[in-house]
């Protein structure tokens, strides 16, 4: 049934007379546009052009274009141009292709790219003073709840608390321990492995005691925190955002932050001490196995050791930041995921948003808090 | 058999699919002319839209035969049906354009894929579907996010009508438009029925599409087809639900118009 296409081009005189036939369809497309190609010039040279399709025996939407192209072409430098031999039943498609293309899109005007790299960045340092007025009105309106919530203490969500404490803080448990307690033995055999070359083996025991307890421990495990539990608060408040959960709260009187916010962020800021100490322990457990296993460095020595290089200020100045980052992750994450529109898409990118600007903050904190210290002598 | 095979676009017979233990299409036959537009209505989640994702390929069969322009489509999952790709064009219900892609690159993901052509004839193929399926030019550059309802409609018919296909497949064309919006768009696919020679099959719950557009309708009840007819013909239907659907209260209100 499908014949193959042909185009011939007979010059009659001043007249070029153009016979198309076969299928001028999509499937054969490579052929039809050399075909078309090689008309070009001829048509471009004659007086007059004769279009007869008597011959296609296939057309669709493609094969029109390529026809209605050439007699355009023809009629653009001003030769009369007749198309005969359309058969009924394409001439609606003809007609249809006839209408279109007529006018070239209104080009969009494109900025000068340096203008644009400008205009950029003044998007962006008035996009992060919205952050931070974002970011501070969670922060107020987190403080109004508490205190709603500290003269009716029976509106506080008790039952979503225990559960979002059980799923921020009991079920990250293994997974912390695990990574702390990797990164507390790589940094034992990474000090035992170098300080050995100058006889220090035994200030080993006060690097890693020192550094788990007042940086790593508690950093590392925010870190953690941030990517587990703070994209979890964005994809749960966004989902229910996009499904119009918290407009339904709204509606009803309630306080979304009260209900929904208020729980999460106080579970975490109750989970992130406790998961910092578990993971600090567990770092100082792994750094105790390398002692023994590649420091040749026993147990009791190695406890000995720490009781020496570390007091309670090294525990006290590390446990002290984990609530204020807590409070940071969780603000981040929760008013990330009130800011979900309507799509998947958004969802997704506010979850990243989310994780990336959590952990910039919690590292900033950290420095924060660097300076702090150092300058009250702790 | 070679007439029948010039008559029909669609042939199902026997078809059976299920889900586990539920059978929801059960023992179904069904014969597509070639260019006319047929309706199947049906009850929601009675199967309308599985039967349409069996006969593209979508969803496996238990049982039957189907047979589309005359070629019978593989039991299989494999995409053999690929072949068949350039035969048909669907129109999904939420429009399924790609999101990372703009309008033009859409309606030409098709032809890329599938044709071996230049950049400029691809670019003018694709304007030209625009303005078929009545957008502007100017529209090819935005993306899937910025179009309202009626142009993502519009966009994904003309995605569908790419590579020129024999047969489309709509599903709930016009669910999600406002009455003014489903009118033209109904007028749309008339229109392009017309030009284009195309054999439409059209799941749908709007009544005034039933009525005004489709040559035919087919009621699905009880994984079977329980009427096939002309509008009027089906109106005349003793089936229970048949007569439900079509002679409820809310049909009521759209009838005398209608007859």
């Amino acid at each position: 049934m499908a014949s193959p296409p042909l185009l011939t081009a007979t010059p009659a005189g001043d007249v070029l007379e153009l016979r198309p036939g076969g299928s001028w369809t999509s499937a054969n497309v490579t052929t039809l546009e050399a075909l078309s190609d090689t008309v070009t010039g001829q048509l471009d040279g004659s007086k007059c052009v004769k279009l007869d399709m008597a011959g296609v025996r296939e057309l669709d939407t493609l094969g029109a274009w390529l026809l209605e192209k050439m007699s355009r072409r023809a009629a653009s430098t001003g030769h009369p141009t007749e198309v005969v031999g359309v058969a009924d039943n394409y001439a609606g498609l003809i007609e249809e292709v006839r209408r279109v293309n007529r006018r070239n899109p209104v080009p969009v005007p494109t900025l000068n790219p340096v203008v644009a790299r400008v205009n950029d960045v003044g998007r962006f340092a008035v996009g992060s003073r919205e952050d931070i007025g974002i970011f501070l009105r969670m922060l107020g309106s987190l403080f109004l709840a508490l205190v709603g919530v500290l003269r009716r203490p029976r509106s506080l969500r008790v039952t979503s608390l225990v559960y979002q404490l059980y799923k921020v803080g009991f079920q990250a448990i293994p997974i912390i321990a695990l990574i702390t307690f990797l990164i507390g033995a790589i940094i034992a055999q990474q000090g035992f492995f170098h300080f050995r070359k100058f006889g220090a083996d035994s200030y080993v025991v006060d690097m890693v005691g020192i550094l788990v307890l007042r940086e790593l421990g508690v950093l590392i495990v925010a870190i953690m925190v941030a990517g587990r539990s703070g994209s979890a608060y964005t994809a749960e408040l966004g989902s229910m955002k996009m499904r119009e959960e918290i407009d339904a709260l709204s509606t009803m009187g309630l306080d979304p932050v009260e209900v929904l916010i208020l729980p999460r962020i106080i579970a975490l800021i109750f989970a992130l001490p406790i998961l910092s100490f578990i993971g600090s322990m567990a770092a100082l457990y792994g750094g105790g196995l390398v002692a023994q296993f590649y420091g040749d460095m026993g147990p009791a020595i190695y406890i000995a050791r720490l009781h020496d290089a570390v007091s309670v200020t090294s525990f006290k100045v590390g446990i002290i930041k984990a609530p204020f980052m807590a409070l940071a992750i969780g603000i981040v994450a929760c008013s990330e995921g009130l800011r979900v529109k309507g799509s998947a898409e958004s969802l997704g990118k506010q979850t990243t948003t989310s994780v990336v600007k959590s952990i910039f903050l919690v590292i900033v904190l950290d420095g924060l808090f660097a300076v702090f210290f150092a300058s009250i002598g702790m | 058999m070679q007439e029948a095979t010039q008559q029909f676009a669609i042939r199902v017979k026997d078809l059976v699919v299920g889900f586990g233990r539920q059978i929801v299409i059960d023992h179904l036959s069904l014969d597509v002319r070639r260019g006319e537009i047929l309706g199947l209505v049906g009850a929601s989640g009675g199967g309308k839209t599985v039967l349409m994702r069996t006969i593209i390929g979508l969803i496996p069969r238990q049982g039957g035969e189907i047979e589309v322009m005359g070629k019978a489509i593989g039991r299989s999952e494999d995409r053999s049906t690929q072949s068949a790709a350039g035969r048909w064009g669907i129109l999904f219900q939420q429009g399924a354009l790609f999101s990372s892609l703009t309008v033009r690159q859409n309606i030409q993901f098709p032809l890329r894929e599938n044709l071996v052509l230049s950049q400029a004839l691809m670019d003018e193929i694709a304007t030209a579907k625009l303005e078929m399926v009545g957008l502007l030019p100017e529209d090819g550059d935005k993306f899937p996010s910025e179009l309202s309802g009626g142009m993502t409609k519009r966009v994904a018919l003309a995605r569908a009508l790419a590579l020129d296909p024999a047969i489309v497949f709509l599903d709930e064309p016009t669910s999600g438009l406002d009455p003014i919006a489903a009118g033209e768009f109904d007028a749309l696919i008339k229109t392009l029925q017309k030009t284009l020679g195309l054999t439409v099959f059209m799941v749908t719950h709007d009544l005034a599409s039933l009525y005004t557009e489709c040559d035919r309708v087919a009621a699905l009840a009880d994984g079977k087809i329980v009427a096939i007819g002309p509008m009027r013909e089906l109106l005349q239907s003793e089936h229970p639900w048949v007569r439900a659907y079509f002679h409820g209260k809310r049909s009521q209100m759209l009838q005398p118009k209608a007859s």
